[in-house]
């Protein structure tokens, strides 16, 4: 690895212990999810219904670790943060691992 | 700009899942042509860092939060097909684990944010830079390339869930999938990119390139670009 890639490592580390703003932020300024984005006990609320189709596919896949947050819907600020790190963490682990092995196997020297 | 499953009928994530495959296999064509080893670790990166960037929620006091992408600035460093490659990484790891997008919206989701988006953040970087070697020109080039592939971005993800309640209905009436049409949708989706997330995109695009230009400038895609066989 050269030096500039290392600075480059150090920055997106330095990045991701900082992603707890993302979750501070808008609790500071009370802004809710992303349009589009609620789940179905938000959409009763906004709506007074679910729908149909909606609900049935809502559920469809079970992650891991749903909105980067292994504490569940009422785990503390503190865990959520802990939470929040560690899946940034994970996430740019695997994202540039799964990047590299892909974009490793189409390269050729030389071009 | 995640949609999640449930949203999108059928007849709207199944072509659009068609469409990010065929944009996949053209990057595959193309980047196994021209993608140099010293690149690599650099691919890398961008997907770490597209997935970072994404983390960091802009809160609109009251109401909703976004996010940058950072496809822009990974089009004009790595080029538009690497971008293709790089985001559509971090789409699929967010679904897959972390629940953040559909696994049925996987293919509008790249769509918008992995396609669309470096596609035109890199057209509009080409225009606006023109022949110019750097100076101002290219730091508004920059700018706009973020602020504007993020508000298309957003301008495609708001039209897919507003044609949802023309597409499909229950025997009620009521909307199957995403309830809000086109009126509630678009506005509501393209004003808070245009105020307030593309700026941070542009910005982040802004600030990556020149720093990029200052310490790698062999690096930038869009700047040695001319040469026919990159």
């Amino acid at each position: 690895m050269t030096r500039f890639q290392k600075k480059l490592w150090m920055g997106l580390l330095i990045m991701t212990l900082l992603t707890p703003l993302g979750i501070l932020l808008p609790q500071k300024f009370k802004a809710e999810e992303a349009w589009g984005e609620w789940g179905t006990d938000k959409l009763e609320k906004l709506l007074g219904y679910v729908p149909e189709g909606l609900k049935r596919w809502a559920g469809l896949w079970k992650a891991p670790i749903p909105d980067y947050n292994f504490g569940g819907e009422g785990a503390s600020l503190t865990l959520q943060i802990f939470s929040y790190v560690v899946s940034g963490l994970l996430g740019i682990g695997i994202c540039a691992f799964v990047a590299y092995m892909i974009s490793r196997f189409m390269a050729r020297h030389g071009k | 700009m995640h949609i999640p499953d449930g949203y999108l009928s059928p007849q709207t994530y199944l072509p659009l899942y068609g469409v990010s495959i065929g944009f996949w296999a053209i990057a595959q064509r193309k980047l196994k042509k021209q993608l140099s080893l010293k690149h690599v670790p650099y691919l890398a990166m961008a997907a770490a860092f597209s997935f970072v960037i994404m983390m960091f929620n802009i809160p609109i006091p009251g109401g909703t939060t976004g996010h940058a992408v950072g496809a822009a600035i990974i089009a004009i460093l790595l080029g538009p097909w690497t971008a293709v490659l790089a985001v559509s990484v971090v789409l699929m790891i967010q679904a897959l684990l972390f629940g953040d997008g559909g696994i049925t919206a996987l293919g509008a989701n790249c769509f918008n944010m992995a396609v669309v988006m470096p596609f035109v953040s890199y057209g509009i970087f080409k225009l606006v830079k023109g022949k110019t070697p750097g100076g101002s020109r290219i730091v508004a080039a920059a700018f706009l390339a973020g602020y504007l592939g993020l508000v298309v971005a957003a301008l495609f993800t708001a039209f897919e869930f507003g044609i949802q309640p023309l597409i499909a209905a229950g025997a009620n009436g009521r909307p199957l999938y995403a309830p809000y049409p086109l009126s509630v949708a678009l506005p509501a989706m393209v004003l808070e990119h245009l105020f307030l997330f593309g700026v941070v995109e542009g910005l982040v695009t802004m600030l990556l390139l020149k720093y990029f230009l200052k310490h790698e400038p062999d690096l930038v895609y869009a700047v040695l670009d001319a040469s026919p066989n990159r």
